[in-house]
């Protein structure tokens, strides 16, 4: 089987956009969460959010083909579009070269926008690109057209896990030789009255409204759930030998990757993390690795009172003794959680650890929760050797994905 | 709204807004697929904001012979 290696990267987050402003966001802070301005929030219980407020998409998109894809889609062609500028990748070969995307949503604030004007003025006035803008396939297939793209190309809906399983099915697909270079990521760009009036009601939000900045505090005692977060990030995966043939710069290289199901309830994670444990187990299996090998995880760590305990009480069964040595944190803290794609900006995170060897630090970390007893990094950002990371994103519906990276040594 | 140039004028505002081309491309022979590059749904959506700004309604039939700049600015003319 082929060895796949990172070679580009881009980031479009609520801590910044381009790979700088995003670590110096996450290891630095404050967070990106702040009050609402997107909509009026006045009447929702939570009305703080993780929003990128300066994105221009101009910079990426023709004024017509603007007014024709959702913000999902632009944030994702930003990200995948610095990614292969991050990579020099001058010139791609269409037939070996593919997207593997994941989002949780897709263009809803066009399914929003449509609606409105079905039913406040009919049939007759709703626009023929709300289909197009609105599935959640469109990102991979503007992605495809924007760089002449011929190779696989999917688009994976585990809703939190989404991109997550996204690269790992990219690894898989250069693995197995059916492309040289895979374009793989995640995008989400829901923060709309709908989804927020949903996800209220599911009590799923912090309503830590008189103070956003610390309002995502996974680990945490006084955590009470996740801070919806908007964004996008893009990886570059590459055959090894295409790599080097083209003397491009490896950022790192994939080794492992699992993926499973809780079977347990659609929305709450088992209690024991066994599905977690089984997605670990499988990564490590799948990279040849002991657990011991482990330096660092970027868990999935949303924030929430029973998905952090649950993830702790996992990493706990799959690293035994080691689960005490090794470092763990949640870049959420800063970020928000940006749901579909938080799997591909965190293992961006995980990448930019292993390039700076600095441990990025769970922010708002003061008293950490009953149960809650690993070294989750707190505040703070730790020079450290990191070799090995694991990267965890789990979704709704009970869907798990881990990912294992490495720096290169040829 | 008879006089010409004004329809014009609004029918060349929408064009270049929805189409993203420039003024000077919006010339009264224009073929909005040759010329303008626009799709099928492109075509949808221009006609659907005519009819919106005019307050028409064109029907298939009569839309599908809207080819130019000129066609819409006289169909138009004889129909708002």
């Amino acid at each position: 089987m082929e060895r796949v290696v990172v070679t580009g990267m881009g980031v479009v987050s609520p801590v910044g956009h381009g790979l700088e402003e995003f670590w110096r966001g996450i290891t630095e802070g404050p967070s990106g969460v702040g009050m609402v301005q997107r909509f009026d929030a006045t009447d929702y219980p939570s009305r703080i959010a993780a929003e990128i407020r300066d994105f221009d998409p101009l910079r990426y998109f023709d004024r017509k083909d603007v007014r024709h894809a959702d913000r999902f889609v632009q944030l994702a062609v930003a990200a995948a579009q610095d990614a292969v500028e991050n990579a020099g990748l001058a010139a791609m070969d269409p037939e070996r070269t593919g997207v593997a995307f994941g989002t949780g949503i897709g263009g809803l604030t066009t399914l929003t926008e449509q609606y409105d004007i079905l039913r406040d003025r009919g049939p007759s006035r709703v626009s023929p690109f709300l289909i197009p803008k609105m599935i959640a396939n469109m990102a991979g297939g503007q992605i495809a057209m924007r760089f002449n793209l011929r190779g696989p190309n999917v688009t994976l809906v585990t809703a939190c896990a989404s991109s997550g399983n996204a690269l790992g099915d990219a690894f898989r697909t250069i693995q197995h030789g059916e492309a040289d270079v895979m374009l793989t990521g995640g995008s989400e760009a829901v923060i709309l009255p709908i989804a927020f009036a949903g996800f209220c009601a599911m009590k799923a939000l912090s309503t830590r409204n008189e103070d956003p900045t610390t309002a995502s505090r996974p680990f945490d005692q006084g955590r009470d759930g996740f801070v919806m977060g908007e964004g996008a990030g893009f990886l570059v995966f590459e055959s090894l030998t295409h790599a080097q043939d083209r003397g491009a710069t490896i950022l790192a290289e994939v080794i492992g990757y699992g993926r499973s199901a809780d079977a347990y309830h659609m929305v709450e994670p088992e209690p024991e993390g066994a599905g977690a444990v089984l997605a670990m187990q499988r990564a490590l299996r799948d990279a040849g690795l002991q657990p011991e090998a482990i330096d660092y995880i970027n868990a999935h760590g949303t924030s929430t009172p029973k998905g952090d305990l649950a993830e702790t009480i996992a990493i706990k069964n799959v690293f035994g003794e080691h689960a005490y040595r090794l470092a763990v944190s949640s870049t959420k803290s800063a970020t928000g959680h940006l749901l579909g794609a938080a799997g591909a900006v965190e293992l961006i995170a995980s990448i930019l650890a292993i390039g700076h060897q600095v441990l990025p630090p769970t922010l708002n970390l003061e008293a950490p929760g009953e149960g809650c007893d690993l070294d989750y990094v707190p505040n703070v950002p730790r020079p450290h050797p990191v070799h090995r990371v694991m990267s965890n994103a789990f979704g709704f519906g009970g869907q798990n994905a881990c990912l294992i990276v490495e720096d290169f040594s040829s | 709204m008879a006089n010409k140039e004004q329809v014009f004028d609004k029918v060349k505002e929408i064009i270049v807004d929805q189409l993203g081309v420039d003024e000077e491309e919006v010339t009264p022979e224009a073929s909005f697929i040759d010329d303008l590059g626009a799709d099928s749904l492109d075509i949808v959506e221009l006609i659907m904001a005519l009819e919106e700004e005019f307050g028409l309604e064109i029907p298939d039939d009569e839309a599908e012979k809207i080819s130019t700049v000129n066609d819409a600015v006289e169909y138009i003319r004889e129909n708002a």
